[in-house]
């Protein structure tokens, strides 16, 4: 029963990381732009659950727990934002919300 | 060898779900998708010892945040993106600035150097049981981080009902 070495754990969080940084340059949807940060955001907590079971410590499971909780508030404020948006000016694409006044 | 041969599995998995995720033209596929990849990324925590981290990252992510999600896409009119371009016009060079960025963050991870071992070795927490580890540390240590993220969750939930609330025209 070899282990699972560290780095690949490490490589997969930034793989997912770095493909949520594409989506959230690349689309222009806002709720697509949302679902790339929640990649981005789970990207990271596979890194500090890896290097916390790696490490025999539990400060980065306390961290992961924060995070999400934080991604909860996050995606809850971005959506109601976005229905607030929403009924000023149909459109979800990021690129038509180009002024300012409602 | 079986626990490499876990770990391949749950990694292939979560990249082709996570790329797909990204590329889906359709938001309802793209979410269904994303459902698919919390789960494995909760199979991949149980394989960390961090079962109760599994049920949260279920419970919250896969429960709570894509039925948000799905509430808000199917309030809106999701129609008018088929129309529309897949990605930006300019797709080519920010997926190069992504990669770079890829690069720099595997040649940083060649120089990691890890801290000392802390205390919960993997046969301590599974005597106790990985909730009440989590559970002693967070109220123990890490209680005023906890009220402070209390707060943070109070506070949305107000601005989202006072955001999303149907103001009556004057």
């Amino acid at each position: 029963m070899t282990p699972v070495p560290l780095e690949w754990y490490l490589m997969l969080g930034a793989i997912v990381f770095i493909i949520g940084v594409f989506g959230f340059l690349t689309r222009r949807n806002i709720i697509m732009m949302l679902i790339s940060i929640e990649l981005m955001l789970n990207g990271v907590n596979i890194s500090l659950l890896a290097l916390s079971h790696y490490m025999q410590d539990m400060r980065g499971q306390v961290l992961v727990f924060f995070v999400i909780a934080c991604a909860g508030a996050a995606v809850a404020v971005g959506l109601a934002l976005m229905i607030a948006a929403f009924r000023n000016k149909p459109t979800s694409h990021m690129d038509e919300m180009d002024i300012l006044k409602g | 060898m079986l626990p490499k041969l876990f770990f391949v599995y749950f990694a292939v998995m979560i990249i082709v779900l996570s790329l797909l995720v990204v590329t889906r033209k359709n938001l309802v596929h793209s979410i269904m998708w994303m459902l698919l990849l919390f789960i494995h990324i909760g199979g991949l925590y149980l394989f960390l010892n961090a079962e109760f981290l599994a049920a949260i990252q279920i419970i919250v992510y896969a429960g709570a945040i894509l039925v948000l999600f799905l509430f808000v896409v199917l309030l809106l009119n999701i129609r008018e993106e088929f129309g529309q371009r897949w990605f930006i016009r300019s797709w080519q060079g920010r997926g190069f600035v992504a990669a770079a960025l890829l690069l720099a963050i595997m040649l940083a991870l060649q120089y990691i150097v890890l801290a000392p071992m802390g205390k919960y070795s993997i046969d301590y927490i599974q005597r106790e049981t990985h909730a009440k580890v989590l559970g002693t540390v967070l109220f123990n240590e890490y209680v005023f981080p906890f009220m402070i993220i209390a707060l943070v969750l109070f506070v949305p939930m107000i601005a989202a009902v006072v955001l999303a609330i149907k103001r009556r025209k004057a």
